[in-house]
């Protein structure tokens, strides 16, 4: 059971000049699963393995449960990581690198032998218990690493991609498996992925990472619908956010060519008291509709998902063309070459040009 | 057609690889056959067919002629192959670990220096060699060899064994890191089993190179503690034959080193990180 936190901690790879972490504050409570999420080389990695012990803290400190660890090496964090590659023993059976850790901790073999039996139990390891790695499958290793960090009943887990070596469909089968582990075992996880569907669907709050700088840290909904800048706005989401350049601030609101767009109040009343000038807007597929009246253009590609569809509507704007995508749901009638007409019916976000959200 | 013609090729190539080996085996062969043969029959027409006779391995191992006797031969060899060996794997991989795992300040200087002792020519090295032993006291020992011969494979050692470091996975031995496992465990349970193959191949080498030193053995060990290619070489007599005597001999001091390789050979097979990771 254990609380973690950084505190401005930076990571400076020798050799470089730009940190590739930079003075991360994170909070995360005991039990919790936060996923780090952000496009690659982000820090991501780095930000695990400072956490871990692996790599060096240049600036600032990381504390596990209120004890500054910053320089406590990884043999005594009491942690558990699940690599990308697993980085299983290679020259141990799934048993002996089930148990190596508890062998190290000077364990005795009764003991351990029921524990790594239990915890292949969870795992559906049983069978797999004398087998090499190199004679298991992916998703097998996969589990046999899981397996290696939940024996330990460590203070954290840390895993850093862990499924991003399974093909699609083992990869959504294992991440609620690896979600609902997590929280049968109540053990507080830092998940690093590069993948934001796997960050929405299995974080309780998820940090946005961009070189080496934290963006945002949230639970997924609030992510989604207050990003606090334009890249956790376009990073989240999929399909992403249409993200539109526009002449706005002042008294009369947004208006994309004809179409005047809906705004929540705070986000129009911050608006009202700025200067007048070109901001970024932000508007979900889903809050854009085909409808008899509005902005007109002309359908370039329709995707049909089945329960939805994503229409991509060509439209007019400051003298160019501009691409919404546009959800529908269910089948739409739609063709490409067809003339609609695309109007808004959510909220829409509005950048600065610094990129900074308006309204809170 | 295009079939046969792939068959064809690989057939003359096939073909080709035997005539190589054949090339590189016949004079083994002829020595090996040459230890069977009265001396008459070695230096006269070469003949494949004879009545084969042990009666040379018999003299060369139980004459007493001269002063180095095989057995005491034999056993010398071992000691300073064995011994040298050893103590070479000892000292390369506490210095593999720290040039490729993780790596010392300036650790390509470090390594150009090992490689760099090897650039003198032994024999310009041998008078002050000689010099250093007789004032240590240690001409005609064993133990001038072994250490000689530890300084002679430790260089190459230490660069064979870095390379296999340098593949061990770096995750893997992070992975050991996070379990707990100290330096040594790390080492040991980690690292050492996985380049079990290349340590395996380096003391090959290692043995190969001792074994068959020549040069330091009959500068600075001529008499007692002497060792089998000097124990060769005392069966070349000023009188008579001794062509078959001397196949034999050289076909005595040849097998220890097949065994050796037949023995590394078993372990280098084994796959180096199969299945460590992805
Ligand atoms: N050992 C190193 N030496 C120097 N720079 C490094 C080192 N490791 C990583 N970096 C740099 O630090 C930055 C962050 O790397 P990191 O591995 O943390 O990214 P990441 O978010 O995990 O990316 P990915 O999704 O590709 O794994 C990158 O710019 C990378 O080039
Ligand atoms: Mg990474």
């Amino acid at each position: 059971m254990a609380e973690v936190r950084y505190e401005n901690a930076s990571r400076i790879y020798p050799g470089t000049d730009i940190p590739a972490v930079e003075s991360l504050n994170l909070d995360i409570p005991d039990g919790e699963l936060l996923v780090l999420v952000g496009p690659s080389g982000s820090g991501k990695s780095t930000a695990l393995r400072m956490l871990a012990g692996l790599e060096f803290v240049d600036e600032g400190s990381v504390y596990i449960n209120s004890e500054d660890v910053t320089l406590t090496p990884p043999q005594d964090r009491d942690i558990a990581m699940v690599f990308q590659n697993y980085a299983l023993y290679p020259n141990m059976t799934v048993q002996a690198n089930m148990g190596f850790a508890l062998k190290q901790q000077g364990v005795a073999k009764p003991e351990r032998a029921e524990r790594v039996q239990e915890a292949a139990r969870i795992l559906d390891l049983e069978p797999y218990l004398d087998r090499k790695p190199k004679n298991l499958s992916g998703g097998q290793r996969q589990r046999v690493a899981m397996g290696r960090a939940i024996v330990r009943r460590p203070q954290v887990f840390l895993m850093d991609e862990p499924l991003s070596n399974l093909d699609a469909k083992l990869r959504v089968q294992t991440r609620t498996e690896l979600a609902d582990l997590q929280a049968r075992l109540g053990v507080t996880t830092v998940y690093v992925t590069h993948d934001q569907v796997e960050a929405m669907t299995m974080g309780h709050r998820v940090a946005v990472l961009k070189d080496g700088i934290l963006q945002q840290v949230d639970r997924p909904r609030t992510l989604y619908s207050r990003p606090v800048n334009l890249f956790v706005a376009g990073f989240i989401g999929s399909p992403a956010m249409n993200l539109v350049e526009a002449e706005a601030g002042g008294p009369d609101g947004v208006r994309l060519g004809t179409l005047a767009l809906p705004l929540d109040e705070q986000v129009a009343h911050e608006l009202a008291a700025r200067e007048p000038g070109t901001y970024t807007l932000g508007v979900r597929p889903e809050h854009l509709q085909l409808a008899s009246e509005g902005i007109a253009g002309e359908v370039t590609v329709v995707e049909e998902l089945g329960s939805e569809s994503y229409v991509h509507v060509a439209v007019e704007h400051q003298g160019g063309s501009l691409l919404l995508v546009v959800r529908a749901e269910g089948e739409t009638m739609t063709q490409r070459g067809d003339n609609v007409q695309v109007s808004c019916r959510g909220p829409v976000h509005v950048f600065a040009s610094n990129g900074e959200r308006i309204g809170a | 057609m295009e079939v046969g013609k792939k068959r064809a090729v690989s057939f003359l190539l096939g073909l080709l690889s035997w005539g190589v080996a054949l090339v590189f085996f016949f004079p083994i062969f002829w020595m090996v056959l040459n230890g069977f043969k009265e001396e008459i029959d070695a230096n006269t027409d070469p003949k494949l067919v004879f009545d084969p006779t042990f009666d040379r391995f018999d003299e060369v191992t139980s004459q007493t002629q001269g002063l180095l006797g095989f057995r005491e031969a034999f056993m010398n060899s071992v000691w300073a192959v064995s011994i040298s060996t050893i103590l070479v794997l000892v000292l390369a991989v506490p210095a593999a670990y720290a040039l490729a795992i993780r790596p010392v300040a300036k650790w390509r200087d470090v390594l150009f220096f090992f490689i760099s002792t090897k650039f003198l020519p032994v024999v310009a090295a041998i008078l002050p060699l000689w010099i250093i032993a007789r004032e240590l006291d240690l001409l005609n020992t064993r133990l001038v060899l072994i250490i000689l011969y530890t300084a002679m494979n430790l260089p190459l050692a230490v660069w064979m064994l870095r390379s296999f470091f340098s593949e061990v996975p770096k995750e893997l031995i992070e992975a050991a890191q996070i379990d707990g496992a100290k330096l040594r465990g790390q080492i040991t349970s980690v690292i050492l089993p996985i380049v079990a193959p290349g340590l395996a191949a380096t003391a090959l080498l290692c043995v190969i190179f001792a074994w068959n030193e020549f040069f330091l053995a009959v500068q600075l060990n001529p008499v007692d503690g002497s060792t089998i290619p000097i124990w060769v070489t005392s069966n070349v007599s000023t009188r008579g034959n001794f062509l078959a005597k001397l196949s034999a001999a050289s076909t005595l001091a040849t097998l220890p080193v097949v065994l050796a390789g037949w023995l590394a050979q078993k372990r280098m097979i084994r796959g180096l990180s199969m299945g460590a990771i992805k």
